[in-house]
């Protein structure tokens, strides 16, 4: 499959995107991007169900593809280095990894700004990266530590970022859904002319909750859009065991929908575009990001009882959203094997160097279990069934 | 038409059953002259005749309130009389124009304006945006008024009845409740969540739910009874105001109590109980609609020379047991009635709360007089007999007093 049409064929032209300034004098290529615009085309087609789908030529600039390529190497490092520390007891409880997936996290970024606001369920750490989290809060966090972006009081399933409109983070299956819709509500509310992106599975996309928001959201005409990121297991039970109709971009009904190859960060980014300029138009839509996770569902899932080995391997072959990006620098000539394979290096280091510091973060302070019950100010803190005899003030 | 007396000194005025005036509480000789202020609309119903099911109200509303409560509504002639589902819509409109985020979402809340009448008019005086008419799926719409919240709104979900936000159990223990905390403190939740519930005139089991005993441990979340017009409005507001988020539990039967209330702005505390008549023998803790039994048993023992000291609790979650504590320092008894269900109700949580703390205190064993562990039946006798009657309240008193 043609990931990016030649100048030689009739379609998309493509532009050569090297100035000769950049090359250097001394001899030695550096990796070299601007920002001239360069139209790629996706992967697949984007199928549409009651609305126009976008173009398959998506506008982009091989600094957006490197930056595309680093973070996706940087997530993919992060989930595989949680993978080790989960084995050597560091993390504990549940731990969901999302790598394979990290095409929808990075294209949906590019999209959209830090005001729109996103809201995932518990496959949540590279989201969260995307969204401006450090690897040290990731860490610390999963491994139960202070420096943590909850306080260590969270763990792998609740990551939030507030101020960079991260909700998290939530365990329940499916009820980040209406909580994304009413994030959805409060931004048409404050009229911010912004949106929101509620992910959810496969598996909650059976879950009734959806429905009942979707129909609050499209008769109130609410900025959300609902993402089913469809890695075609809920768990253990296959897409076609779960639902009796697995076009989750078609279950809306009258609600518009796109399906997407979540493999492809362009395609991704380009939905997503799309999505945002329809939401705050027509209200709400649904993306299915055909997606594909290599761990299994958690890390107590082997992830091979359900499916085959050979499936793994083949998608990671053919369908692994870095080397999708890896080609297409190659081929734009932005950068070389070596040069890229030092951004992985780069980006190894990286992640050791937080990981290191995140155990060096100590564990919370034992008051710390009862702080941020409620807010302070109210002067009604958790003291088991006891109460201070300071009366409370009312603001 | 209301009947208002005032009574000091030391005669206790009696007149007959079947008088449309109240019988009035004297003071003691010996103590203090508190103010009894007592006020009846309708007719007093005897147990005698409660048990013909039809016309019966709710009537008697014998607060005592202290000297020294200002804002009260006491004999001053300022102030207005309301029902109670006025003084919650009252306490409504003033936050929702005093702060712009403060919207109101729940099923026919909007046009209808509400099955309670508590949002009446709103709709038309705020716009559609601000008192929302959602559609039935309770899960979802106090989940979209959670993530409302999260983001700085301050989102009243109102249930048509409490017994319906069971559906949305999960979000108001996961998310409501814990938010505040798995975020590390990045998210508030300023949320209000309201509605009826309690035994009412023969709705059958599941419209009679009293969900206090299953909400009560979810931690994060504060919970507050209402029971007087006076406290409706002033809980309403302070709910509101509230970073936390508060389920302000209401009583289906209670919604058209008349009181007179200050016309100036207050709150109540959410985390303090209330006095309604101080007494020296007996600690009696209730709270909601369980206070007029209370209130109506007082009455037929202070006759027989008891002196109850009867407290409305009023914070259910977390309890006052400052105040509480205080009582039973006083009076070494205590009597809890409540409406909630025997098994794991509010009263058994407040049972362990005092035992465990003012056990030295005590100078014998808590009772804790509740409903029966039984669906609410639809027959109106059977109904009586799942929740505590005065007659019990009285005859408890008595045995605990020995």
């Amino acid at each position: 499959m043609a990931l990016v049409s030649r100048s030689s064929s009739a379609a998309a032209a493509l532009l050569r995107p090297l100035s000769s300034a950049a090359a250097n004098v001394s001899g030695i290529r550096h990796v070299t991007t601007d920002t001239t615009p360069i139209t790629i085309e996706t992967s697949v087609p984007f199928t549409a169900h009651n609305c126009e789908p976008p173009s398959r030529s998506v506008s982009t600039t091989t600094a957006e593809l490197l930056t595309f390529f680093r973070q996706m190497s940087l997530m993919r490092r992060m989930e595989i280095a949680a993978d080790s520390l989960y084995k050597s007891k560091l993390i504990r409880g549940f731990c969901h990894l999302y790598d394979g997936q990290e095409a929808v996290a990075v294209g949906m970024e590019a999209a959209i700004t830090k005001s729109d606001c996103i809201i995932t369920a518990y496959r949540d750490h590279c989201t969260f990266l995307c969204r401006g989290g450090t690897l040290l809060e990731v860490f610390a966090e999963l491994m139960g530590r202070q420096a943590g972006c909850s306080k260590g009081k969270g763990g792998s399933m609740h990551f939030y970022r507030k101020k960079a409109g991260f909700y998290g983070g939530h365990g329940i299956v499916g009820a980040q859904v209406p909580l994304g819709c009413g994030l959805a509500f409060a931004q048409k509310y404050s009229k911010d002319e912004t949106v929101t992106f509620a992910l959810y599975g496969d598996g909650a996309a059976n879950q009734g909750q959806l429905f009942e928001a979707l129909n609050i959201s499209a008769l109130w005409d609410l900025p959300a859009i609902l993402v089913c990121e469809n890695n075609h297991y809920g768990m253990g039970t296959a897409e076609w065991r779960a639902a009796k109709s697995p076009a989750y971009y078609k279950r809306g009904d009258y609600v518009p929908g796109l399906k997407v190859d979540g493999m492809d960060a362009l395609a991704v980014k380009q939905a997503c575009k799309f999505a945002k300029e329809h939401a705050l138009k027509n209200g709400p839509l649904i993306l299915e990001m055909d997606t594909y996770r290599y761990h299994g569902h958690s890390m107590s899932d082997p992830g091979s009882t359900y499916r085959t080995r050979d499936e793994i391997s083949g998608i990671r072959q053919e369908r692994d959203p870095i080397e999708r990006v890896r080609k297409l620098l190659l081929s734009l000539d932005v950068a070389n094997e070596k040069e890229l394979k030092d951004i992985e290096k780069e980006v190894r280091k990286e992640v050791d160097e937080a990981i290191a510091q995140a155990k060096e973060s100590p564990m919370p302070e034992p008051s710390e279990l009862f702080t941020n019950i409620y807010v302070k100010g109210l002067g009604a803190e958790a003291f088991g069934a006891d109460r201070k005899e300071v009366r409370v003030i009312l603001p | 038409m209301a009947a208002v007396f005032q009574a000091f000194g030391t005669a206790a005025v009696l007149l007959p059953a079947n008088d449309s005036r109240v019988r009035l509480l004297g003071s003691f000789p010996g103590r203090k002259a508190n103010v009894f202020e007592v006020r009846s609309e309708k007719k007093i119903v005897s147990d005698a005749t409660r048990v013909s099911g039809r016309g019966q109200h709710l009537i008697t509303n014998a607060v005592a309130t202290k000297a020294d409560a200002a804002a009260a509504s006491t004999g001053s002639k300022s102030g207005h009389e309301l029902l109670l589902f006025e003084a919650l819509r009252e306490g409504l409109e003033e936050e929702m124009e005093r702060d712009p985020c403060v919207c109101v979402m729940g099923e026919d809340v909007g046009h209808y304006g509400g099955s309670y009448k508590v949002t009446k008019d709103l709709a038309k005086k705020f716009g559609d945006l601000r008192v929302l008419d959602t559609p039935i799926a309770e899960n979802s719409f106090t989940g979209m008024g959670i993530g409302a919240a999260m983001t700085g709104l301050r989102p009243i979900v109102e249930g048509m009845n409490m017994g319906f936000l069971l559906l949305a159990f999960n979000q108001i223990s996961n998310n409501c409740g814990m938010l505040h905390y798995t975020s590390g403190g990045q998210f508030k939740i300023p949320i209000v969540i309201r509605g009826p519930g309690g035994v009412g005139r023969q709705l059958g089991a599941e419209h009679s739910q009293r969900l206090e005993s299953y909400f009560q441990s979810i931690p994060g979340i504060q919970m507050v009874a209402c029971s007087t017009p006076y406290n409706a409005k002033g809980l309403m507001k302070a709910a509101i105001r509230s970073e936390n988020p508060v389920i302000l539990f209401e009583h289906v039967l209670l919604y058209n109590l008349k009181e007179r209330i200050p016309d100036e702005e207050y709150i109540c505390s959410l985390e303090e109980a209330e006095m309604v008549r101080p007494g020296e023998h007996v600690t009696i803790l209730t709270y909601s609609r369980m206070r007029y039994h209370v209130m109506q048993a007082a009455k037929t023992l202070v006759n027989k020379g008891y002196d109850p000291e009867v407290i409305d609790i009023r914070s259910l979650k977390p309890f006052d047991l400052h105040t509480i504590g205080n009582s039973v320092k006083k009076t070494h008894r205590v009597l809890i009635v409540e409406e909630c269900m025997r098994t794991g109700g509010i009263g058994a949580s407040l049972t362990a709360a005092i035992t465990e703390n003012f056990h030295d205190y005590l100078d014998a064993p808590i009772v804790c007089l509740s409903s029966q562990d039984v669906p609410t039946p639809y027959a109106g006798t059977l109904e009586e007999w799942t929740v505590v009657q005065p007659a019990q309240i009285v005859t408890a008193v008595e045995q605990l007093c020995q």
